[in-house]
């Protein structure tokens, strides 16, 4: 029967048998990860010589050593005979007390002057306008010396300025008055927790409530007995004082109240200052991306301005404003660490110290790249959870 | 509170009947329209007026403009009431050009010449031509020329004396000029079809983000060296330029991916029915309009790169602000940190200001 067929099969090139596109892709995938191995292996096997020769011994054994490194300023308990395990611990505590403080302010401020540059007030708009301009294109490195050098300037402590009662500042950092948080009233704090998630529960009940038959329920007084009035009773019930320590200067230092050391002070304000900057034009964005017809239409349904922007406006608005929010959030973090040009501990500063200390360069930067890559990584888990809450539904 | 204007487009003017002097109508609609307005424009008025005040006083009435050479006497004698702008003059070819030779210094000032002009024809919109490339090619290596000398009778200058300036300058035009095509590289791999492509892509970009540029630095600093077989030594500043260059990478990547992603799929398809080849259809078809979209924040990465060059302060590289901290070590001028940083930042902001202005600009030509 073959003998018959006069045409032989038509000859296929080897490649289109086997799929031309396939094959390409193979050879270069298998060319990039080999240079990628190439480089890795080479880099590697240097590094184990340069050690050897060196005589620096890997691994995280030196963790448990004592630091014998003093950390001025922390939330945490340490003196320099701790390990370094315990200095980091520490550096990581410094970060996270910067970085979250300076989300909280700099999204309060980045709102006010997104909302101000939007004001039919001309003077405001116009200051708001010169404000984030020259915030953004001045380097923040620059901005940090600046506000430490003007931290270090301003009158020791027996000059302290006190702009108003119980609040210095001079040249240790800003003093305010403070209250006292032991076990008593860590009890009601965390009664006040409790009754949030308690009211964040019967919000949704009430929000699933007026879905079904459209009628408002206002969610307020749950609110103000939950969160308020039952800690505050539990406070009265066992007895929890609440007295305020007023920061007094004796002899050359301030005894009680909270202390914000220059450093800290310093880092803090240059980092809010410049981040708000930039939320200040992300909220601007946000804003101005709903569409005029949202606010004609709420104004021709003579809703109240709150109302309309709580309802109408705001949810629109954020969902421009999320994703670019975030990674303002994570720049603030990974900005942070510019703390150590100035002497705060954070934990890159800290590993750094250790680094010169004990020659571990690797096992340090290694620390410093797993700690900024967990926060990283959980704040855009959180924030994108929190996108994909309010992003719009299509069908 | 402030209020919200309804709506940006709409002449706020329009509302109400038009009379009387344009002056007062001005006053009236953009400062005065209500009571609330005007209590916050007369508070910030006062507080302005307040500010500005002081400013002027410390600033330019109470300041100290000129001082003989080496001699801060009468800086001290104003200070907390006046500015010492003297120190300036004072230190300013310091905190230019670092411990540049003194007499030789004409050549970083012809250096920094030779970039600006280069952004400059950059940034116009009818040079954008291929021969712009063969431009940045021939003005970079003038300008290694100029830096370096040793050839054309100029002294030999190294690296480790070059500093100020031309030093922030050459971090941040080498770490665009090779940042954008293995940003490039990195994106076309990130959206590649081939998993082992793409994921050493993804990370990549993931770790370089996930990081503070500090850690790069550091890592650039004290591991490189680790890195490397035994003496083979590379310099600091190429071991910074290499971080800086692998961090613009990686933001750089992102940006263009997001330019990538808004072709339309209209345009690959036609490229494969055309039977062009991966490569040819990238540089032909896709990247061209994938850059086109993101030009504007692919100007606002410059300015952010721009700034982040400043932290090779860190680890002790003489750019711009490194002289500008070390110069006011010195024991007779270093109460007046707060001027010299001043200076420093009014440089900076003229050049982030005229990126952004730019990208303000390409934005607005571009929406049409």
């Amino acid at each position: 029967m073959t003998m018959d067929n006069p045409r032989p099969p038509p000859r296929r090139r080897f490649s289109v048998a086997l799929g031309s596109r396939e094959l390409k892709g193979l050879f270069w995938q298998v060319l990039v990860v080999g240079i990628a191995v190439a480089v890795i292996g080479f880099l590697w096997s240097n590094t184990v010589t340069n050690l050897s020769a060196r005589r620096i011994t890997t691994g995280f054994a030196f963790l448990g050593r004592e630091a014998g490194m003093p950390i001025a300023d922390s939330l945490l308990s340490y003196n320099p005979r701790d390990s370094y395990l315990w200095a980091f611990v520490v550096g990581i505590a410094n970060t996270l007390r910067v970085a979250v403080i300076g989300i909280v302010l700099a999204t309060v401020l980045g709102t006010l002057i997104g909302i101000s540059r939007l004001s039919a007030n001309w003077l405001l708009s116009r200051l708001a306008a010169v404000y984030v301009e020259t915030l953004r294109d001045i380097p923040l490195l620059l901005q940090l010396l600046f506000w430490y050098v003007l931290m270090q300037a301003l009158p020791a402590a027996r000059a302290a300025w006190r702009p108003i009662d119980g609040v210095f500042l001079s040249n240790r950092g800003l003093i305010v008055p403070s209250i006292p948080i032991d076990t008593p009233q860590i009890w009601v704090l965390g009664a006040a927790v409790l009754g949030m998630i308690v009211f964040y529960a019967v919000q949704r009940y009430l929000v699933s409530q007026q879905m079904r038959d459209g009628q408002p329920r206002p969610a307020w007084p749950y609110a103000a007995v939950l969160i308020f009035v039952l800690p505050a009773l539990l406070s009265w019930w066992l007895g929890v004082s609440w007295t305020v320590a007023w920061p007094e200067l004796r002899g050359f230092n301030f005894v009680d109240g909270l202390t914000l050391a220059p450093e800290y002070f310093a880092l803090l304000i240059a980092l809010v200052t410049y981040t708000s900057a930039f939320i200040a034009e992300i909220v601007r964005s946000g804003i101005q991306s709903v569409p005029s017809g949202q606010w004609d239409a709420a104004n021709a349904l003579g809703l109240r301005r709150s109302f309309m922007l709580r309802q109408i406006i705001l949810p629109q608005a954020l969902r421009v404003i999320v994703p670019p929010m975030t990674s303002q959030y994570l720049n603030l973090t990974k900005n942070s660490s510019l703390a150590v040009a100035i002497g705060y501990q954070d934990v890159v500063s800290i590993a750094n110290t250790t680094l010169n200390q004990t020659g571990q360069a690797i096992e340090a930067i290694a620390l410093i790249m797993a700690v900024f890559l967990t926060i990283s990584l959980s704040i855009s888990f959180f924030m994108n959870w929190y996108n994909a809450r309010i992003a719009l539904v299509e069908r | 509170m402030t209020a919200i204007t309804d709506s940006p487009e709409v002449p706020r003017a329009a509302r109400r009947p038009q009379m009387g002097n344009p002056v007062l109508r001005w006053l009236r609609t953009n400062l005065f329209s209500s009571i609330p307005n005007g209590i916050l424009t007369v508070v910030l008025l006062a507080v302005l007026g307040k500010g500005v005040f002081s400013f002027v006083q410390w600033g330019l009435a109470n300041a100290v403009w000129l001082t003989p050479a080496n001699d801060s006497s009468a800086c001290r004698a104003v200070r907390g009431f006046g500015a010492c702008w003297a120190i300036i003059p004072e230190k300013y070819r310091f905190i230019l050009f670092g411990i540049y030779p003194f007499d030789e210094q004409w050549r970083p000032a012809l250096s920094v010449l030779l970039f600006i002009a280069l952004f400059y024809l950059s940034s116009r919109r009818a040079l954008w031509r291929r021969e712009l490339v063969y431009l940045w090619i021939a003005v970079l290596g003038l300008i290694s020329v100029l830096m370096w000398g040793g050839v054309l009778g100029l002294s030999f200058v190294s690296q480790d004396r070059w500093g100020g300036l031309p030093v922030t300058l050459i971090l941040a035009t080498f770490g665009l000029a090779f940042g954008f095509p293995l940003g490039i590289l990195v994106a076309l791999g990130r959206r590649s079809k081939l998993p082992a492509i793409r994921s050493l892509s993804v990370l990549y970009v993931e770790l370089i983000r996930g990081v503070p540029l500090v850690s790069l630095l550091f890592m650039a600093s004290v591991m490189f060296p680790l890195f490397m077989p035994s003496g083979f030594n590379i310099d600091k500043l190429l071991r910074a330029q290499i971080a800086i260059i692998l961090f613009a990478g990686a933001y750089l990547a992102e940006v263009i991916r997001g330019g990538l992603q808004a072709v339309p799929r209209g345009q690959y398809e036609a490229a494969d029915a055309l039977g062009l080849s991966y490569w040819r259809k990238n540089r032909l078809i896709v990247l061209p309009q994938a850059i086109r979209h993101v030009i504007p924040p692919l100007v606002n990465t410059f300015i952010a790169f721009f700034k982040d060059t400043s932290l090779v302060l860190i680890i002790g590289i003489f750019d711009l602000l490194t002289t500008a901290k070390t110069a006011i070590i010195d024991p007779a001028w270093q109460q007046f940190s707060v001027e010299v940083y001043i200076f420093v930042a009014a440089i900076y902001f003229v050049f982030c200001f005229a990126m952004s202005r730019y990208s303000r600009s390409l934005e607005a030509t571009s929406g049409r």
